[in-house]
């Protein structure tokens, strides 16, 4: 009366057993590898291309009349050993101004994006950004209690550090600790807890920031000129101070790129194929962490690079974090270095990099997604 | 012991498990064979996906799980993941992945934690496309697949684990009668080949009395029976245990049909 089997199922196993007589050796094993989403040699050299352009535009450009041609022969002169055609002064200015902030700008914007892309992959959430944890506002608060409590003139510093980005930095890490402390205690599996600590620590220490402002508002200026983001630095002990940190970040997060996209399955299926979510978790959280804490102690808070950078990285050139993690650092210091060079010569003073990395990404980064509209359903 | 280790691929003895302090499934003891299908079927919530997340080592569990004869918790975990290939009933699919990367991600377990795959890793995964006929959407996006395309991607992400156990939570969900038999066709052709031993949670008694060498239902976090399909799909136990009018038929073959019966009066 009833066919255990119905012809379709039949013609199932026909198909099934086609499909496994198909000859497998013949397929050369570079077919799969050209179906993976890996760094391929040519958007790596774009971007480095972009970004040494980038780097020599900034170099070229700035205050002082020095004309970019003088600018390229002296470069020119210093690769090749050739004659210096600047005045010792003139030298300086390229030496021991341009170049260290278009240093300081590339590795702020590799810290920040990098840092997104991690955030990002960590919390499975398009909105992450390298502040959610309360980096951000730990440091604006650190930042604004040196401003307000700590005078000028009795300024301590360690060496040649003063104590503004000692504190900032300082600052992040205490509200991601905070953050990482209250979302283990919640005791939560996952992510969700942790993401609601960073809330509820981001608000606190900005409560506090802005009672500790209002204590001496005479510093208002000063302290929202930090939040806005900018590179006044005066010279390369910033760079120096900056770099193990990001430097360390961007190795481990390159590491850790597979291991992101594990995460982007979810912490059930990741354990099931041997991985500890939790472990990979804390490991990269310190990492981009560390690395925003220090971008934001020479930077103040620059928004905006940590999810616009990731995502045009995702858009162009794929949705692997091997390729998103290596892109967005070298994008993102690309990105704030043309955002630097345009804070510091678009007007005769100096606009916020925080309002230029906003002002100039926000178009251009509506303007990519609309372009990859399809891409994105 | 010895003796059953050589034909007993799973074996779980006493095992309670889930979050809270009530277990979700208490003291279910099962085996399954090496190279057979073990379907566990039971009603909405009986506990059938804690079964198979006790074995993977997703939740906290009590008692013992054995694989040829090696007890789980002797496993790292990445040693479980290279014996245990798990698909849950609703497997995350991001959705602007390719096929192959997904399904390279399988591949975990053989990596070392700052390891790249290698070409070998890579043909594997090509090998896996091809018995599942997913070859011509390697480079295709997640979030562009039909679902039956999407279903035989996770069997290919399981199935490059090479393990010899597989765990699959309700693999035909949301799939309609043709495709799901075409899954579990390709799927009995694998488990043939490969003499891997796979154990299902199946909700359509039918298709699992059709595929399964053995049932085990479980009601309420226990096993109420366990064996062939047609010893253990008897229209009293389902009566009993979904509180349903069923009737259960039996095919020329002997394979039981499950057929809801709608009595008189019911409306």
């Amino acid at each position: 009366m009833l066919r255990p089997r119905s012809r379709r199922a039949t013609a199932a196993t026909q198909r099934a057993t086609a499909a496994t007589q198909r000859d497998t050796a013949a397929e050369p094993p570079s077919r799969a590898a050209a179906n993976t989403t890996r760094l391929t040699p040519l958007a790596v050299v774009v971007a480095v291309v972009v970004l040494v352009g980038v780097a020599l535009l900034g170099m070229l450009i700035g205050p002082g009349e020095l004309a970019g041609n003088r600018v390229l022969a002296e470069i020119l002169a210093q690769l090749t050993g050739g004659v210096s055609p600047l005045s010792e002064s003139e030298a300086a200015v390229v030496w021991q101004l341009r170049m260290p902030r278009v240093l300081l700008a590339a590795l702020v914007g590799a810290a920040l994006a990098g840092a997104g892309a991690a955030f990002q992959g960590v919390f499975r959430n398009p909105l992450a950004d390298p502040y959610l944890l309360g980096a951000g506002a730990g440091a604006g608060m650190a930042a604004t209690a040196v401003m307000v409590f700590v005078p000028a003139v009795t300024a301590w510093s360690f060496g040649p550090v003063g104590p503004l980005p000692l504190a900032a930095f300082a600052g992040a890490l205490l509200g991601v600790g905070l953050s990482w402390g209250l979302g283990r205690s919640t005791g939560g599996a996952g992510t969700a807890g942790l993401l609601l600590a960073g809330v509820a620590v981001t608000a606190f220490l900005t409560a506090v920031q802005t009672f500790v402002q209002q204590l001496n508002t005479e510093t208002l200026k000063q302290v929202y000129t930090w939040t806005l983001g900018g590179l006044n630095i005066t010279g390369w002990t910033d760079v120096w101070l900056v770099l193990p940190y990001v430097g360390l970040a961007a190795l481990v997060l390159v590491a850790a790129a597979r291991l992101l996209d594990l995460l982007t399955l979810g912490d059930a299926e990741a354990s099931s194929l041997g991985v500890r979510p939790g472990r990979i978790r804390l490991v990269v959280l310190a990492a981009a962490s560390l690395a925003t804490a220090a971008a934001v102690s020479v930077s103040g808070l620059i928004g905006f690079v940590g999810i616009v950078v990731p995502h045009l990285v995702r858009l162009l050139a794929g949705a692997s974090y091997r390729v998103i993690v290596p892109l967005s650092l070298l994008g993102g210091a690309a990105f704030v270095i043309a955002a630097d060079l345009v804070a510091r010569t678009i007007m005769p003073g100096e606009l916020p990099l925080g309002v230029v990395t906003a002002f100039a990404g926000a178009p251009f980064f509506a303007l990519v997604l609309r372009t990859n509209r399809e891409r994105l359903s | 012991m010895t003796g059953a280790a050589t034909t007993t691929a799973l074996s779980l003895h006493e095992v309670s498990a889930g979050y809270g302090a009530e277990p979700v499934v208490r003291h279910v003891s099962l085996e399954a064979r090496r190279g057979r299908w073990l379907a566990i079927v039971g009603p909405n919530g009986a506990g059938k996906s804690t079964v198979l997340k006790a074995v993977a080592g997703l939740v906290p569990r009590q008692g013992t799980v054995l694989l040829d004869g090696t007890d789980t918790g002797d496993l790292s975990r990445k040693e479980l993941a290279r014996r245990v290939g798990y698909a849950p009933q609703n497997p995350a699919l991001p959705e602007r992945l390719t096929v192959t990367d997904y399904v390279l991600l399988g591949r975990a377990p053989h990596l070392g934690a700052l390891a790249r795959e290698s070409a070998s890793d890579l043909s594997i995964v090509e090998d896996a496309l091809t018995r599942l006929d997913l070859a011509g959407l390697a480079g295709r996006r997640l979030g562009t697949l039909s679902g039956g395309e999407a279903q035989r991607a996770v069997l290919a992400r399981v199935l490059v684990q090479r393990t010899p156990l597989l765990l699959l939570d309700e693999p035909t969900t949301g799939l309609d009668i043709g495709h799901a038999q075409t899954l579990l066709e390709r799927l009995d052709q694998l488990r043939r080949e490969d003499d891997t031993t796979v154990v299902t949670t199946l909700h359509d008694l039918t298709v699992a009395a059709q595929y399964a060498d053995e049932l085990v239902l479980i009601d309420r976090g226990g096993v109420v029976a366990a064996g062939p399909p047609s010893r253990v799909l008897t229209t009293e136990r389902l009566r009993e245990h979904y509180a349903a009018d069923v009737e259960v038929l039996t095919t020329a073959d002997g394979h039981p049909v499950v057929v809801p019966v709608r009595t008189a009066g019911a409306r």
